[in-house]
């Protein structure tokens, strides 16, 4: 089993990422609600001040200051954390930005249960599954430094309203430097014929991990991560159903609206193989450790392991 | 022109903005005249005479933005496009029609002139806030005029925006508070009181002026007023009005916030604005 490095957390990835997106274009813009020493835009502030607006402690007014900005041309990214970018300001985001197709970045740090010791009220494990239902918005969750970097850039390439989720806390660095990412299209980290297993975001390590196990146990599993989840890569998702005996979805959200049911969607309308969701069991977390949190909701290498191998026996 | 040829020009403007709003929702049977007619001096101020718009080229990046955040009052706003040319004028009569470019609420997508969709009550200040730092940041000469509502100003948004505008200095944003103390299930007084909001704009900062919202003379000077000010911050001018100005049955009368006039009603109030 690889012993992933210790990592970094994906936030810092976003503050590299933005920062050289603002020095090479002057419309990029980073509107901060006073946590971007949190969300890592301090040297965007530092090197770009021109292009940097900092409202304090208001969400409602970042998005629709970040819509007025758009609507003349700038592409701004609002920063803030998952709980705020997807709830506080949601239906400003609905209303100013989705609905009007305007070029606004949400961009979220503390994604999931990553604000491990910061408890439920920092904890964004709704998020998703909130933005899965408006229209128009496009949902990253980047599993690694490396596939925040380059879905960072790509998503300022994008015309149009993304949401990007980024972990407060390390994770497992799984994909080599330079490594290129196309938005709504999947990876396969490794190719398998008897159990997919389909992840997204700070838990992909996991997924990564129990892959290998059931390689030792003899079970060859196909692993994908779904960096991406609107649009979800549904080729990929029939193509598993299709080539493989069962899909074992695993997510830092809740079990409600994330992942697993994008991905149950598809396949309740075409049919082809069972589905099993691991994720958040519908219930706030606490202060804890992440890994502690994830187990407690059966979110472990041994519940994917267990998990692929009861579809599989089934 | 001079000022009083100017305010009678207005005047007569206003007039066919106001019969333009009654007929638009008299045919759709449908919106909310109220707060469209408490605004309409204000509004046709705007259009006709203080903004820099392009009706051959809504959307030409030099233009003045216009933003009504109390976007349900959308009848005055599309009475001023539809006159001003930026699309035939009969289009008033697909107001809240299937495939009308005039939705319930404007939507920037499908109505030219229209600068940032609204409905929402209490988010259109600070989109006007961003196009203003937009503005300055890129050394446009275009300004930004907002009106907002003061049952809207029940919205902490709003008063997030006005801080925001002080600190990034706006002088080219103007905030209009359309102040008719009247709000969907009663006045101002009895759902949620503004205290006294011209103290409060200029607490936030805003250089601030307090006019009678239907006195042309009135409203022309305090645009004048902005244009001569050297202020570094955002401007807001508190315009005293009354909902459903121009209709005697419909002026201070809460049931008109949102519901339109049958035939007779409207018959009656074309004849009342004629004789305005």
């Amino acid at each position: 089993m690889t012993v992933f490095e210790k990592g970094k957390a994906t936030r810092e990835a976003y503050g590299k990422a933005i920062l050289e997106l603002g020095l090479e274009n002057k419309s990029i813009y980073v509107v901060d609600c006073d946590i971007g020493k949190s969300c890592k835009t301090l040297e965007f502030a530092a090197q770009c001040p021109d292009q940097h607006i900092n409202v304090g402690i208001a969400e409602q007014n970042a998005a629709g200051v970040a819509a007025g900005l758009a609507s003349c041309g700038k592409i701004p990214f609002v920063t803030t954390y998952a709980v705020f970018g997807s709830m506080r300001m949601l239906e400003q985001i609905r209303q100013e930005v989705c609905y009007t197709h305007l070029n606004v970045k949400v961009a979220c740090s503390h994604g999931g249960f990553t604000p491990a010791n910061d408890g439920a009220s920092h904890q964004g494990i709704e998020d998703v599954g909130i933005y899965r239902t408006i229209p128009g918005m496009t949902i990253i969750t980047p599993s690694d430094y490396e596939s925040a970097y380059n879905l960072v850039k790509k998503a300022a390439a994008m015309d149009g309203a993304v949401y990007l989720r980024f972990t407060r806390d390390a994770v497992p660095c799984i994909y080599p430097e330079g490594t290129d990412f196309e938005i709504g299209k999947s990876m396969m980290l490794k190719d398998g014929k008897d159990v997919t297993i389909i992840s997204s975001g700070d838990v992909l390590s996991f997924a990564y991990n129990a892959a290998e196990v059931l390689e030792e146990k003899g079970i060859s599993a196909r692993l994908i991560d779904m960096h991406t989840i609107k649009p979800l890569d549904k080729e990929a998702v029939l193509k598993a159903a299709a080539e493989t005996k069962g899909i074992v979805t695993v997510e830092d959200h809740n079990i409600i609206n994330g992942l697993g049911s994008a991905v149950c969607e598809v396949i309740a309308e075409k049919g082809g193989c069972r589905v099993k969701r691991l994720g958040i069991q519908d219930r706030f977390g606490e202060s804890a450790p992440y890994k502690n949190l994830l187990k407690k909701n059966g979110v472990s290498v041994e519940d994917i392991v267990s998990a692929a191998e009861n579809l599989i026996g089934g | 022109m001079t000022r009083e040829e100017k305010v009678d020009y207005l005047k007569l403007k206003a007039k066919e903005v106001r019969k333009t709003i009654l007929t638009m929702i008299h045919a759709a049977q449908s919106g909310h005249p109220g707060g469209s007619l408490s605004a309409a001096d204000i509004v046709t101020a705007l259009y006709f005479d203080e903004m820099n718009v392009f009706p051959d080229d809504p959307r030409n990046p030099d233009r003045d933005r216009f933003i009504l955040s109390k976007g349900h009052a959308c009848p005055v706003q599309y009475a001023a496009l539809a006159l001003r040319g930026f699309f035939p004028y009969e289009t008033i009569m697909t107001l809240r029609k299937e495939g009308s470019i005039l939705q319930g609420h404007p939507d920037m997508k499908r109505c030219p002139g229209i600068d940032i969709s609204t409905g929402s009550l209490g988010q259109g200040l600070s989109c006007g806030v961003g196009m203003a730092i937009a503005g300055k940041r890129d050394g446009k000469n275009y300004r930004v005029f907002v009106v907002v509502g003061d049952g809207e100003s029940d919205e902490g948004q709003i008063w997030e925006a006005v801080e925001t505008a002080s600190k990034y200095k706006l002088d080219n944003l103007v905030i209009i508070l359309d102040r008719n103390r009247l709000q969907n299930d009663n006045t101002c007084e009895v759902i949620m009181p503004n205290l006294d909001l011209v103290k409060k704009f200029e607490a936030f900062g805003c250089n601030t002026q307090h006019i009678d919202g239907h006195d042309m003379g009135q409203i022309v000077d305090a645009f004048g007023n902005i244009r001569k000010s050297d202020f570094q911050g955002p401007f807001a001018i508190v315009a005293e009005t009354v909902k459903g100005k121009g209709v005697s049955f419909m002026e201070n009368v809460v049931k008109w916030h949102g519901v339109a006039p049958d035939d007779e009603e409207y018959e009656r109030a074309m004849k009342e604005v004629e004789g305005m």
